[in-house]
């Protein structure tokens, strides 16, 4: 199939359809919303469903009531709207469902702004939902990744019957590249026979639910979605290593940076300063792995985000002390400048020769 | 030799947790025996709530979820949307529906969504402990309002029904008690009406049930019954508020 010139939210929405999506809950929030659009018009065409919801509480919940009912489904917001399906992540998580949600994700904290930023670090890989759960996390840098992962996303939610989150930020969402919609290699899934769609008088009724009022029963229930997750960490850890060849600095991005970092290191390398970037393409589970393979001849390790420094706290339990760990952010909606960062890494080197 | 009378196919063999005295066990009942009767349990999909009605999922003899508090309209619609010929039925207390999920189900009846809720309402929040609910009676007294509620502190007690009444989308919302045979009779009618609005694909359907919560009340199950008369049907009066087409 041939490229087409779309926009982020656009192409994540199609993206989806593609995926196999046929439901989708959402509410209106900036800078996300040509999605609930895309899916508003395009959904009814191929037997799907939209509905607006009433806010993004009630959203999530649809979204479990949909995953449960067999279907795959997602929804969408951006940063302020995801803290308010937190809740219901933490239901779908431990009910055990599939979904996927993308977090096209603005400034904070509060109300904060509506320019890109990376602050939902914290909200992605963390979650502000309760309890011991786990969600994959996918980070793209580019429009043809953003379309690859998500693709992907509804068969690994499938595969491990688990809530995938799209981290992606203002730029992602409203920029415009060409994609492609290739196929993505599919998994092979068990029939969803836990789905509720009527016994029919032929089976036992299905139950969905994430209640154990025994102790030992919650606690033998989160001791096996914790060996899910290790599955996952065992499994499904993505990562990009460019330019590490006799780099004396390994810069640690993802997502929008990691695109102002690759331009940083081409500028670098003409002043024969040579830069090397790790970026993670999965923020859950972490690549801490990556790390193992950083050559001997790094000096020091550099975090560049889109806020005050979240994602340092992964890179230095992944670093565990073998390098000092430097971090340059720009926060509120402010994109770092390739200047800015070669700055910062001039001023590394300087120390560190 | 002939069976006169048999448990309903709508409820499972497990045993109810419910305070001596509750009326819970009564509705449970009927809705599950209203639902055998319309011949739809092998297609039915029911949502609990959490409070009292919490483990519902483990009553209903069809296909269940377990709901965040007060967001089983949403979850509901969830269902609805991607099984349209399924009948999909909320079980609410007024913790769960008339305080902390009153925008899910305002949106749920606004958008008219063709689900069924049985919304059960003892003045009282029942599973934590007796605290004040929405629908407390002015001077009824809480743990949270151990004085009696006062208007000037906490406002008047909300009718659900009436409120539900005034939105279009709404297509059958009637009140109802459980405290006598001849209630529980009309009540048994009413949610049989409910379902069918469902089946006929007419709109969202509520049915508020005035209920009994003797140990937070501190009455015996009697007295419960008999405060219930007193008390809450002259602040809910029953009756029909929507019917379809009239």
């Amino acid at each position: 199939m041939a490229k087409i010139l779309m926009k982020g939210n656009e192409a994540i929405a199609a993206a989806a359809i593609k995926g196999g999506c046929r439901y989708f809950f959402g509410y209106p929030i900036t800078p996300q919303n040509e999605i609930p659009e895309y899916m508003a018009r395009e959904l009814q065409k191929v037997g799907g469903c939209f509905v607006q919801a009433e806010s993004e509480l009630a959203a999530i919940n649809m979204v479990y009531g949909a995953a449960g009912s067999g279907a795959r489904v997602m929804t969408s917001s951006s940063s302020p709207g995801i803290a308010l399906k937190q809740e219901g992540i933490s239901y779908i998580a431990g009910a055990e469902l599939p979904c996927v949600i993308v977090n096209i994700s603005r400034g904070g904290p509060g109300l904060g702004g509506i320019q890109p930023s990376q602050g939902d670090y914290f909200q992605n890989t963390r979650g502000g939902g309760h309890g011991d759960y786990r969600t994959l996390v996918y980070a793209p840098a580019t429009l043809q990744e953003s379309v690859d992962l998500v693709m992907e996303a509804f068969e690994v939610a499938d595969y491990y019957r688990n809530p995938v989150i799209i981290s992606g930020d203002g730029m992602i969402g409203q920029m415009m590249e060409p994609v492609e919609f290739k196929e993505i290699p599919k998994r092979e899934l068990p029939p969803k026979d836990w789905a509720t769609d009527g016994t029919k008088g032929k089976r036992k009724p299905n139950i969905i639910n994430s209640l154990y009022l025994d102790p030992e029963q919650l606690e033998k229930h989160n001791w096996r979605l914790k060996e899910k997750y290790d599955r996952m960490v065992q499994n499904e850890v993505r990562y990009e290593m460019y330019n590490l060849e006799q780099a004396e600095i390994v810069i640690v991005a993802y997502g929008t940076t990691s695109r102002v970092v690759k331009n940083v290191i081409s500028i670098l390398s003409k002043e024969g300063i040579r830069v090397g970037l790790l970026r993670p393409i999965t923020l859950w589970p972490y690549p801490e792995k990556a790390f193992d393979e950083i050559p001997e001849t790094i000096k020091a390790l550099l975090s560049v985000e889109m806020s005050t420094g979240q994602m340092i706290d992964d890179i230095k339990i992944a670093a565990n002390g073998r390098w000092p760990v430097y971090f340059y952010g720009r926060s509120g909606g402010m994109v770092p400048t390739p200047d800015a960062i070669i700055e910062k890494v001039k001023e590394i080197l300087r120390g560190q020769r | 030799m002939e069976t006169i009378f048999r448990k309903t196919e709508g409820l499972t063999d497990a045993l109810f947790h419910y305070c001596p005295g509750c009326t819970h066990g009564i509705i449970h009942r009927i809705v599950a025996e209203t639902l055998e009767e319309l011949d739809v349990l092998g297609k039915a999909i029911g949502v609990a709530p959490v409070g009292c009605g919490v483990l519902a999922y483990e009553y209903f003899n069809c296909d269940m979820y377990q709901a965040a508090h007060g967001r089983a309209p949403a979850v509901a619609t969830g269902i609805k949307r991607v099984h349209p010929d399924n009948i999909v039925f909320t079980y609410q207390g007024d913790g769960d529906l008339a305080s902390i999920g009153t925008a899910e189900i305002v949106h749920a009846a606004h958008r008219g969504e063709k689900i069924t809720t049985i919304f059960v309402n003892n003045t009282i929040y029942g599973m934590t402990g007796g605290q004040m609910a929405p629908t407390t009676l002015i001077g009824q007294k809480a743990t949270t309002a151990p004085y009696g509620r006062e208007v000037a502190h906490a406002g008047y007690p909300l009718r659900i029904a009436e409120m539900l009444a005034t939105i279009q989308g709404a297509a059958f919302v009637e009140r109802v008690a459980v405290n006598t045979p001849a209630n529980i009779r009309k009540a048994k009618n009413a949610i049989r009406k409910a379902f069918e609005t469902q089946i006929k694909g007419e709109g969202f359907s509520i049915v508020e049930v005035l209920s009994t919560c003797s140990t937070n009340w501190g009455l015996t199950p009697i007295e419960a019954l008999k405060w219930l008369e007193e008390n809450m049907i002259p602040y809910y009066p029953l009756g029909n508020f929507r019917t379809p087409g009239r």
